[in-house]
C-alpha cells in the first residue's frame, strides 16, 4: 500500500502576528514557521496504517522556511520516504498548492499509483484551505474532511477503506470510502508521537530528501484581499491587573456578585 | 454580479442546523443588495422545507444518497445545480456537516470561494466579506465580482432567521448514481457515563496552554472549589488528557454555562462557536492578543498555572 501525507508550515498562532506593509497580508519574515498540527495528525494516522497492514509512507511537502526539518522529522518518526517539491512561490494560495502537487506527483520516479493521499484538514492561514479536496478534484479521486479514524479493507484498484469522520458533541460518522482516495484528517486515532532530536539529527545525517522542480501549476486568483486588519471583537474583556493573588481576589468578589462563589 | 442569492440548508439527522437559520438572515440582506430573490438548497430530507419559511423558495433535491451527509453526492447535485441556474452568492454553512462540500466546489466549477466568513454585504454590486485567518488573530476583507460566490459561513453573522411561514417548494431531480464512491454507513455515538458538560453551570475550561496533563489537576480544584467540571478545547482532548466528552466547540459541546473559565485557551473561531454563548466567561491567557479576549467578559494576562490555583485558595477562604 502506498500512503502519501502532505505537509505544510503555516505561522505559530502563539506569536504576535504582524501585518505587512502592503496592509493586506502577513509580514511572512515577522513569523516562526511551524508544522501545521493537523499534518502531524495526517503522519500519526498514515503510521498507523503502516504499523496495521504495512504501507509506504511518503511524505511531500512544497519548499517552504524550515521544511527540511519537518521532512527529517517525519522519516525519523518511520516514513519511508520524503519529497520536497522545489521552485514554487512562496505562501501560494491552496488552489495553486492544489495545481502544482496535482502536475508533479506524476513526475517523482516511482510513487505512483497511490492508495491514499493524507493532508492535515483545514491549516490555519489561508482564505480557502481546500487544497485537499481540490487536489482530489484534480486527481479525479473521492475525498472526505474532518477525518478521525482510518481502515483500510482492500488496498489497490478496487479497494476501500472504512473512514471516520467527525460531526458535532462528539458523534462521527462511518463512511466507506472507495481508493484511492484523498482524505482530510482532523486527528489521527492516537496522539502524534514524540521524536527525540538526536534521532531527527541522525535522520539528518544517514537520509536523504528528494527534490523535484515544480512546473507550471498556476490557478487563477478570484478573490481579490482588499485588506488584513486585527478583528474588531464583538465586545472587548475587561482586562483585570496585578499579580495572581490580587487578581484572584476580584475574581471572588465578581463570581460572588453573580452566586457563583 | 447579478443572480439569486442561495442559502445551503444543512442537515444531518433529520434536523435543520442552526446555522442554516443565521445564513439565511445574512442571505436575506444580500438578497435585497443584489435585488434578488432568496432560495434555499435542500439536498436531501425534503420534509424539511417547512423549516425554510425564511427563503422565498426552496429548491427540493431528493435521492438516496443524500439523506445523511455525503460530501461527493452534495458536490454532484449542487454543481449541477449551480450550473444551470448561475445564482450570483451561495452561502454554506461552515460545519463538519458542510465543510467539505464547500472545499470539493471551487475546483468543479472554477469558482471563487471566501472561506471562513464571519460577515458579508453587497458593496458596488459586488460580494464584500470579512474572513477570518490564523486561528481568529487576524482579519482579511475580501471582494469578489465572478459569479458564482461561494461563502463558507461561519456562526454567529446574525440571528437566526424564523422558522415560520410556507415557502414555495421546487422539486429538481438529481443525476446521482446509485452508488457513489463514498458512502455513508452508520453514526457511532460517544459512549455515555461520563459527565454530560452542556449541563453543567461552571466549567473550567483548558486549552493547550495547560501544557501538561499533571497540571490539569489545577483546574479540577478550581472546579470543584466551584461546583462545576473541567472542559477543554480539541488540543487537550487529541492529546488524549481528557475524554472526548469534554470537548467544547465545534466538533464537541456547545455549552452555556452561567461560568466559562477559559485557561490557555487561544479562542479560535471553531472554539468559540461552543462557549460564546456562556453567560459569564472569565479567561486567562499569557498573550494579550489572543482571540479569546473578544468574547471573554473578563480577561487575565497571567500563566494560568498561578491564577488557577491562587483563584481556588480565595474561593475556598471566601466559602470558608
Ligand atoms: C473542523 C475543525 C473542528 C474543530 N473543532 C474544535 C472543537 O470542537 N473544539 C476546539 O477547541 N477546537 C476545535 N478545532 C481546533 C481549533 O481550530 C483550534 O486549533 C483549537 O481550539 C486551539 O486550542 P487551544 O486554544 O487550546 O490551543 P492554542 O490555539 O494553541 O492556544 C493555546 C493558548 O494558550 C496560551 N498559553 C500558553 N501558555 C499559557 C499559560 N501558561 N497560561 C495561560 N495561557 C497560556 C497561549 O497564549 C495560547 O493563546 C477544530 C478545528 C477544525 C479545523
Ligand atoms: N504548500 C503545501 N505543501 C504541502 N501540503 C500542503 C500545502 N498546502 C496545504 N497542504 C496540505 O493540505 C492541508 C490543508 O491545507 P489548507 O488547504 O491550506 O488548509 C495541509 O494540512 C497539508 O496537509
Amino acid at each position: 500500500m502506498n500512503v502519501l501525507v502532505l505537509m505544510k508550515m503555516v505561522p505559530d498562532i502563539v506569536e504576535e502576528l504582524e501585518i505587512g506593509a502592503d496592509g493586506r497580508s502577513l509580514d511572512l519574515d515577522a513569523v516562526r514557521p511551524i508544522v501545521s498540527e493537523r499534518d502531524d495528525h495526517a503522519l500519526e494516522q498514515a503510521l498507523l496504517l503502516k504499523e496495521r497492514a504495512g504501507a509506504t509512507v511518503t511524505v511531500v511537502a512544497l519548499e517552504a522556511p524550515e521544511v527540511d526539518e519537518v521532512l527529517f522529522t517525519a522519516l525519523a518518526k518511520g516514513a519511508d520516504r520524503a519529497v520536497k517539491v522545489t521552485g514554487v512561490e512562496p505562501a501560494p494560495p491552496t488552489a495553486a498548492a492544489a495545481a502544482v502537487l496535482a502536475a508533479v506527483l506524476p513526475k517523482v520516479p516511482n510513487l505512483m499509483p497511490v492508495d491514499l493521499v493524507l493532508a492535515g484538514c483545514q491549516a490555519i492561514d489561508d482564505l480557502d484551505g481546500v487544497l485537499a479536496p481540490s487536489l482530489a478534484e484534480r486527481l479525479g479521486v473521492p475525498y472526505l474532511g474532518i477525518v478521525t479514524g482510518i481502515t483500510v479493507e482492500a488496498a489497490g484498484a478496487g479497494g476501500t477503506a472504512s473512514v471516520l469522520k467527525e460531526f458535532a458533541g462528539g458523534t462521527r460518522g462511518r463512511y466507506t470510502v472507495c481508493l484511492p482516495a484523498v482524505l482530510g484528517v482532523q486527528a489521527a486515532e492516537k496522539p502524534p508521537r514524540y521524536v527525540p532530536v538526536a534521532k531527527v539529527r541522525a535522520a539528518m545525517k544517514a537520509r536523504t530528501l528528494e527534490e523535484i522542480p515544480a512546473g507550471d501549476g498556476g490557478a487563477a486568483q478570484l478573490v481579490e484581499v482588499a485588506a488584513m486588519t486585527k478583528p474588531e471583537a464583538a465586545g472587548k474583556a475587561e482586562m483585570l491587573e496585578g499579580d495572581p493573588g490580587a487578581v484572584a481576589a476580584k475574581l471572588v468578589e465578581i463570581l460572588a456578585a453573580r452566586g457563583l462563589a | 454580479m447579478t443572480g439569486n442569492v442561495w442559502v445551503l440548508a444543512e442537515h444531518w439527522r433529520g434536523r435543520l442546523s442552526d446555522l442554516t437559520l443565521e445564513a439565511l438572515a445574512l442571505g436575506r440582506e444580500l438578497a435585497s443588495g443584489f435585488g434578488s430573490p432568496l432560495e434555499a438548497v435542500l439536498l436531501g430530507g425534503p420534509a424539511l422545507a417547512t423549516g425554510l419559511g425564511a427563503a422565498d423558495k426552496v429548491l427540493s433535491v431528493d435521492h438516496p444518497s443524500l439523506a445523511e451527509p455525503n460530501p461527493e453526492a452534495y458536490c454532484r447535485a449542487l454543481a449541477a445545480l449551480i450550473k444551470a441556474r448561475q445564482p450570483a452568492v451561495v452561502l454554506v454553512p461552515l460545519s463538519n456537516v458542510s465543510a467539505d462540500v464547500i472545499g470539493l466546489l471551487p475546483a468543479r466549477l472554477g469558482a471563487a470561494l471566501l472561506n471562513f466568513c464571519r460577515d458579508a454585504r453587497v458593496v458596488d454590486g459586488k460580494l464584500e466579506a470579512r474572513c477570518l485567518l490564523y486561528g481568529g488573530k487576524l482579519e482579511t476583507t475580501v471582494t469578489v465580482a465572478a459569479a458564482p460566490a461561494l461563502v463558507g459561513l461561519l456562526p454567529g453573522s446574525r440571528p437566526a432567521a424564523a422558522t415560520g411561514g410556507s415557502p414555495a417548494v421546487e422539486a429538481v431531480t438529481a443525476d446521482l448514481p446509485a452508488e457513489g464512491r463514498v458512502r455513508f454507513e452508520e453514526y457511532l455515538d460517544p459512549a455515555p457515563g461520563d459527565v454530560d458538560v452542556t449541563q453543567q453551570a461552571v466549567l473550567v475550561s483548558v486549552g493547550r496552554g495547560i501544557q501538561t496533563q499533571d497540571n490539569i489537576a489545577l483546574a479540577e480544584d478550581l472546579a470543584a472549589a466551584l461546583g462545576g467540571v473541567v472542559s477543554a478545547s480539541r488540543p487537550v482532548i487529541d492529546q488524549g488528557w481528557l475524554p472526548l466528552t469534554r470537548q467544547v466547540g465545534k466538533s464537541g459541546a456547545t455549552v452555556k454555562p452561567k461560568l466559562y473559565f477559559a485557561a490557555g485557551i487561544s479562542g479560535a473561531p471553531e472554539h468559540v462557536e461552543g462557549m460564546k454563548g456562556a453567560e459569564l466567561i472569565i479567561a486567562v491567557n499569557t498573550d494579550p492578543g489572543a482571540p479569546i479576549f473578544g468574547v471573554a467578559h473578563y480577561g487575565i494576562v497571567a500563566d494560568a498555572l498561578e491564577v488557577l490555583p491562587a483563584l481556588t485558595d480565595a474561593v475556598k477562604a471566601r466559602k470558608g
